[in-house]
């Protein structure tokens, strides 16, 4: 396969976190590593386990194929496969393809010589749902609390654990979760529609450069955050959303049992005006 | 800057997030593990979570009375013994007198702090003349009666047979604890706001009674004394067909908060929130439910709120009605009123009338 000429720079030797040279190969324009084939092992495993269980549910309809937990009598303990415990090795899969991924990436960045931003953020999302799946059923005592794994399914777990809580909307991690996330496409659209006005002038005039993206940010809003400071923010943002879901789920039920509207009774009994 | 710098800063910031989060966490209501139970197809999230400290502490309130020793069904009948008795004449004298006694405790043990409305027998009676019907709580004692035994023998597919006492909702007070009038539940009176803001609906105000949601917080007066549509969902996927406005769903989910609280069980003991309405989904408990809110119905219209021109002006609320019955009123935050005692069995004479 070719190489664009760029490529042949970042093909360097080194780096890896396990195994030394073993896999520190490419294929094609793909980097292996040892992670890349722990990746293709728990994410092969897993989808045929998929397929497995889809074919006991009897359906290959990909909308309402539904690989659900075991029930909460089984506790933190091993379920049959048919009834729950298949759901167990599909996480177990999920969880070592995502780590793998993830620290591939961060041999791919060692390779590079940059920083772990992109591994780091996507931790932050295994981590969200490391929460779901591992943290928040251990903290409960059962496996069973975990989400299902289907496109319908999963939504139908997502607003019955929300009802559990009488409304959601007033635990105040998810605000939080849901503000940051408004704020990140707030942001990234404010920071695309810049840049694309930027480099598609009108006919006849000059692409702008970055002292003009901030003259117009000062115009509009008396200050530019700067073309690193606008990715800085993105990121923040982004995994701050990532971050206060996972706050959000994980006191509802091991730290706070009634509605959600209940919890504000702090705000309303304070002795200022209670 | 050194690595061990860098790494001293970061492990900083690390312990500082772990030692945040701990304090966040030792601030809760309570620490896991929780008590769960399991109510639809595993992984549908049809679960109750419960704090077993909240459980216990409300184990420990709702306690059944002391159950009086039955007494002889046999010998004359109390309509024959006693004059005026108009409820609890097919009992035997000490039956009668059992059932008598019995109320005393479950309703006026001490009377009313700082009244001069009586205690014990005298909360009712007129000790000179017990057939005198002069006193407001004689005739409310009688109208409760009767509403005990339709409970009892016409609301069996709500109550069971586990039934209803005076004690289910009096626990030893003249009047039940947990009650409400038309309008109430509102933190202030609308009137603060020099009527300037006009009927919100309860918005932007924590509802006592809905869980203190910001949702209007009376949804009694219309669904449960007047009987109006409960169930305003909409049947077609798009907004095609013929729909309520918002605000009188909000007033249902009002509804649902509270009996939600009082049962002290979360939306999906008796929903799948998949499809709220749906019947063929929900847990067989929506059902019972079904029937508790007909049955609140027939007691608010039929014997509670008529009650307003016996009470004495001093017992009404601020629209001048009679206080009223909601599912808190006997459930009082647990799942099965006294956490099912059987009230009833103890107390036969306050079902069915006997021929």
């Amino acid at each position: 396969m070719a190489m664009l000429s760029f490529e042949r720079k970042y093909r360097v030797r080194g780096g890896t976190l396990l195994g030394g040279d073993l896999f520190d190969f490419w294929v094609g324009p793909f980097y292996v590593g040892m992670f890349g084939v722990t990746a293709a092992f728990f994410s092969i495993l897993g989808t045929v386990l998929i397929f497995y269980s889809a074919s006991m549910q009897g359906t290959f309809n990909p909308w309402t194929i539904s690989i659900a937990p075991p029930d909460l009598k089984y506790g933190l303990g091993l379920a049959p496969l048919a009834e729950g415990g298949l759901w167990q090795i599909i996480t177990i899969c999920a969880i070592g393809a995502f780590v793998s991924w993830m620290l591939r990436e961060v041999e791919i960045c060692r390779k590079l010589g940059m920083g772990y931003h992109v591994p780091f953020a996507f931790g932050v999302a295994i981590f969200a749902y490391v929460t779901l799946v591992v943290i928040r059923p251990v903290l409960l005592g059962a496996w069973g609390h975990g989400f299902p794994y289907g496109i319908f399914s999963h939504l139908d777990w997502v607003s019955n654990v929300g009802y559990q809580y009488l409304n959601f909307m007033y635990n105040p991690a998810h605000m939080i979760a849901v503000t940051f996330f408004f704020t990140t496409t707030l942001a990234l659209s404010l920071h695309g529609g810049l840049v694309l006005s930027a480099v598609n002038p009108k006919k006849g005039e000059a692409v702008k450069t970055p002292e003009h993206e901030n003259a117009y940010f000062r115009d509009f809003i008396g200050y530019s955050v700067g073309t690193i400071g606008i990715h800085r923010l993105g990121l923040f943002l982004a995994l701050s959303a990532g971050f206060w879901s996972a706050v959000c789920i994980v006191i509802s039920g091991p730290f706070w049992t009634q509605g959600w509207p209940r919890w504000w009774s702090w705000w309303l009994d304070l002795p200022i005006w209670s | 800057m050194s690595m061990h710098t860098i790494l001293s800063k970061r492990s900083g910031l690390v312990a500082g997030l772990a030692v945040g989060f701990g304090l966040l966490l030792a601030g809760c209501q309570q620490n896991p593990p929780e008590a769960t139970q399991q109510n639809g197809y595993r992984g549908v999230a049809l679960e109750q979570v419960q704090s077993p400290k909240r459980l216990a502490a409300l184990a420990e309130v709702n306690q059944a009375s002391e159950v009086i020793p039955p007494g002889d069904r046999t010998g004359p009948r109390a309509a024959q013994a006693y004059q005026n008795v108009k409820v609890l004449g097919d009992l035997s004298e000490t039956e009668f007198t059992r059932i008598m006694v019995a109320m005393t405790s479950w309703v006026a043990p001490g009377g009313v702090s700082g009244s001069d409305e009586g205690q014990g027998c005298s909360y009712c009676h007129n000790l000179n003349n017990m057939a005198d019907e002069s006193k407001y709580q004689y005739k409310t004692a009688r109208r409760m009666l009767q509403m005990t035994r339709e409970i009892n023998s016409n609301w069996t597919n709500h109550v069971g047979a586990t039934g209803v006492t005076c004690y289910t909702c009096h626990r030893g007070n003249p009047i039940p604890t947990q009650t409400w009038f038309t309008g109430a539940g509102h933190p202030k009176n609308l009137a603060d706001a020099g009527g300037w803001i006009g009927a919100n609906n309860g918005q932007n105000l924590a509802g006592k009674f809905v869980g203190r949601a910001s949702l209007p917080a009376d949804p009694f007066t219309p669904l449960i004394q007047f009987a109006e549509t409960i169930r305003v969902t909409g049947q077609t996927a798009l907004p095609t067909g013929k729909h309520e406005q918002i605000a009188v769903a909000e007033r249902t989910n009002a509804l649902m908060n509270h009996m939600s609280e009082s049962l002290g069980v979360n939306c999906t003991f008796c929903h799948n929130s998949r499809a709220f309405g749906e019947w063929k989904d929900a847990p067989p408990q929506r059902v019972n439910a079904y029937h508790g809110i007909r049955m609140l119905r027939d007691v608010n219209a039929n014997y509670l709120a008529p009650l307003n021109t016996t009470y004495p002006a001093t017992k009404l609320g601020p629209e001048g009605d009679a206080a009223k019955a909601f599912c808190a009123t006997c459930h009082q935050g647990v799942q099965k009123p006294l956490n099912g005692a059987p009230m009833l069995s103890d107390y036969p004479e306050l079902g069915k009338p006997r021929p």
